[in-house]
């Protein structure tokens, strides 16, 4: 188990002595809010199916290797298309990619491009399931629309200051 | 099977696992928080104003950390609760965007200074996606 797995362990036992302490000195909190968040449980649960699907399907076609390749051989408008899409599509903790990002620069790919890449890794194809339970589709597209934009604009502040990087 | 599928489950597996533990402690907290904090909590810490609103969201956001799933059921919840779209939007994009957990392995692989740059760049820019993002749905 990875250091940051168990920090989530570490919180929810943090979250249960917390229901333990409550469940002592506020008795009567502890039913509704068990039942509260089992209801969030129930919506969710059917959804976390979903995702790992999603998830798997993702990583079966999509691998780190071909990512790197695809942006490191492109040129141009094509390279900024590849750090958008890439970053979209690239799955696993960013901690995983530091290494592969690092590789790409000493290849000659810019800062502007890793920005770009980095940002848009917050856009998840897979999580969209749990996404559209909360927010609306016309939500989710504008926001991916405006955060695919915000990524580019990020990219071409870090081509122009590359120099003092 | 094959080995290639098997891996692919394995490392979906291993995402939503490492994810399990986090959501289910939100989750429970939500139903606590719903239950002994009154509701007007949120009113006095998201006041609907547009501009203090984002920066508070971005702020939360940026310090919490975690798989993405995390944040959608908790911005999802806090929306349900009255709070702006504006904020829990800030907030979901900078919980991605933004790492501050992860800033010394960025700084020590791809350079301090790009690592606080990028950062800081992407916590303002979660400010400026969230109402970019609010006024275009008023607007369409």
């Amino acid at each position: 188990m990875s250091e940051q797995s168990y920090s989530g362990v570490y919180f929810l036992l943090s979250v249960i002595i917390l229901y333990a302490i409550i469940g002592i000195f506020k008795t009567e909190s502890l039913l509704p809010s068990l039942m509260f968040s089992f209801l969030i449980f129930k919506n969710v649960i059917p959804v976390l199916v979903l995702i790992f699907a999603l998830m798997s399907a993702v990583n079966y076609y999509v691998s780190p290797e071909s990512i790197s390749k695809h942006i490191g051989k492109s040129s141009g408008y094509k390279k900024w298309v590849f750090a958008i899409l890439g970053g979209i599509i690239s799955t696993g903790p960013i901690y995983m990619w530091y290494p592969i990002l690092k590789e790409l620069k000493k290849q000659g790919v810019g800062y502007g491009f890793i920005a770009t890449f980095i940002y848009n890794r917050a856009i998840k194809l897979p999580l969209l399931p749990i996404m559209l339970l909360y927010f609306s589709v016309k939500f989710i597209a504008v926001l991916t629309m405006v955060m695919i934009i915000a990524s580019l604009i990020i990219g071409f502040i870090f081509e122009k200051i590359e120099d003092k990087l | 099977m094959d080995r290639k599928l098997k891996e692919s489950i394995a490392k979906a597996t291993k995402a939503l696992g490492n994810s399990l533990p986090v959501l289910t402690g939100i989750v429970l907290l939500i139903g606590l928080i719903n239950t002994i904090i009154p509701k007007t909590i949120y009113s006095t810490l998201f006041s609907n104003n547009v501009l203090l609103d984002p920066i508070i969201g971005s702020g939360l956001g940026s310090i919490l950390t975690g798989n993405p799933i995390t944040s959608y059921v908790l911005g999802g919840e806090i929306l349900l609760q009255g709070v702006s779209l504006i904020a829990v939007t800030a907030f979901i994009v900078s919980w991605v965007t933004v790492g501050f957990i992860q800033l010394p392995a960025e700084a020590t692989l791809l350079g301090k200074k790009f690592a606080i740059a990028r950062n800081i760049l992407s916590f303002i820019f979660s400010i400026i996606v969230a109402i970019a993002t609010v006024f275009i749905i008023n607007i369409i």
